[in-house]
């Protein structure tokens, strides 16, 4: 089993090695390769279903199943819990609602091999709080977000809130969260 | 069937249609502006809060900042090209915007002033 799982490991970095190379070349960065082999490296699996990405991505970005656990998304895609939306109107016909709730049920952050995404499922409790769960409210993410002080987000008029993943990080539309790709406007880059 | 006769014909069996979708451009332009208070002490919304006052500029979802593409079709050809969608996005805005549901005849006068733009 140990040595299963080691095998798998290699091969794991194998393939995102290979998959970091092809991307870098066409990727032109100004930054080298180093941080070219970086940038193309997804830390959480991109969006694939185009169903998902339309519906889900037309008031925010279409965040990647694997930034929540399963139990949070069925929460989420609760039909009640979609006409009341974190204060908006999300609501699907039931097919679509059907569908996107299986493809993010498929790929939650549980379900996924991303090192970053089974980081995102740590210590969920879906009997705590009583709104509905939020990426930004996840451990992980307190912990990785601490030393970024406010005046860079809620008073930012470029950012506005946690939830605006994209606004800091450039590559988050491809599932890329790692500090080569965050420049937060007005700020910068992101050096810690 | 002489030409006058076609023309009537034809006329009336188009008239279903348009007639059930036929909006007040004037009151939809009204209505687009029209400022609601929500509960709770929040800004006040309109249409204008995530689409600006010049359907032919790109807008910005006042909660999300997310860029919203121009409405005007004279602009964005694709506008109010799907019926379905349309109904969609109506009933969602007005619920934000208004606190409620649009009725049939704001919803016509909206899409009629919409196309003018
Ligand atoms: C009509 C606009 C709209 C649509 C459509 C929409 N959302 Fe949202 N969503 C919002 C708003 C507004 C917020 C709150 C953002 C904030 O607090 O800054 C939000 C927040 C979220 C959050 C919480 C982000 C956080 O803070 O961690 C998740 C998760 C989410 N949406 C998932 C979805 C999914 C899945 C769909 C598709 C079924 C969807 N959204 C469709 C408007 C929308
Ligand atoms: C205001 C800008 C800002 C926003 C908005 C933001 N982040 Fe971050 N994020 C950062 C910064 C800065 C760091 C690096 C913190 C550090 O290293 O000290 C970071 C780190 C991370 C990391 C850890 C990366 C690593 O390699 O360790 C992940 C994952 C991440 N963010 C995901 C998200 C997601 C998902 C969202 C949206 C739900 C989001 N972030 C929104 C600024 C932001
Ligand atoms: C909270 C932000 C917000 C407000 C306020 C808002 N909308 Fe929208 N509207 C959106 C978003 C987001 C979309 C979908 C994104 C897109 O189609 O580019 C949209 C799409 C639409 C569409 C779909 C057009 C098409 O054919 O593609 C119509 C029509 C529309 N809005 C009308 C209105 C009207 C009328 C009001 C005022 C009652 C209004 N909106 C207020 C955010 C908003």
């Amino acid at each position: 089993m140990a040595n299963r799982r080691g095998i798998l490991f290699w091969l794991g970095l194998v393939s995102l090695g290979a998959v970091g190379v092809a991307a870098s070349d066409g990727d032109g960065d100004r930054n080298g390769t180093r941080s070219g082999w970086l940038t193309s490296r997804a830390d959480v699996a991109p969006v694939t279903n185009a169903t998902y990405g339309e519906e889900c991505g037309s008031c925010h970005l279409a965040y990647q199943p694997g930034l929540l656990p399963a139990q949070a998304w069925t929460q989420v895609m609760d039909p009640a819990a979609l006409a009341d939306h974190y204060g908006d109107d999300a609501s699907l016909t039931e097919t679509l609602r059907a569908e996107i709730a299986g493809y993010l049920l498929a790929q939650a952050a549980d379900q996924a091999s991303a090192p970053r995404s089974r980081a995102f499922a740590v210590g969920f409790d879906a009997h705590a709080g009583t709104g509905l769960p939020r990426i930004t409210e996840r451990r992980y993410f307190e912990r990785k977000h601490d030393d970024v002080p406010a005046s860079l987000v809620t008073s930012n008029p470029d950012v506005g809130s946690f939830s605006q993943c994209n606004a800091c990080h450039r590559g988050a539309a491809k599932g890329v969260y790692n500090d080569s790709r965050i420049d937060i406007p007005g700020y910068g880059r992101w050096e810690d | 069937m002489n030409p006058l006769n076609r023309c009537v014909l034809v006329l009336m069996a188009g008239l279903p249609i348009p007639s059930a979708l036929a909006g007040d451009a004037a009151a939809g332009a009204a209505a687009w502006v029209a400022e609601h208070q929500p509960g709770g002490g929040a800004p006040v919304r309109s249409c204008v809060t995530c689409h600006g006052d010049d359907l032919t500029k790109p807008g910005r979802h006042a909660v999300t900042g997310k860029a919203i593409e121009p409405l005007a079709p004279s602009v964005n050809p694709e506008r109010l090209s799907d019926p379905a969608n349309v109904e969609k996005w109506l009933r969602r805005n007005c619920r934000w915007t208004l606190g409620r549901e649009c009725t049939a005849t704001e919803k016509a006068d909206f899409v009629a002033y919409i196309k003018t733009q």
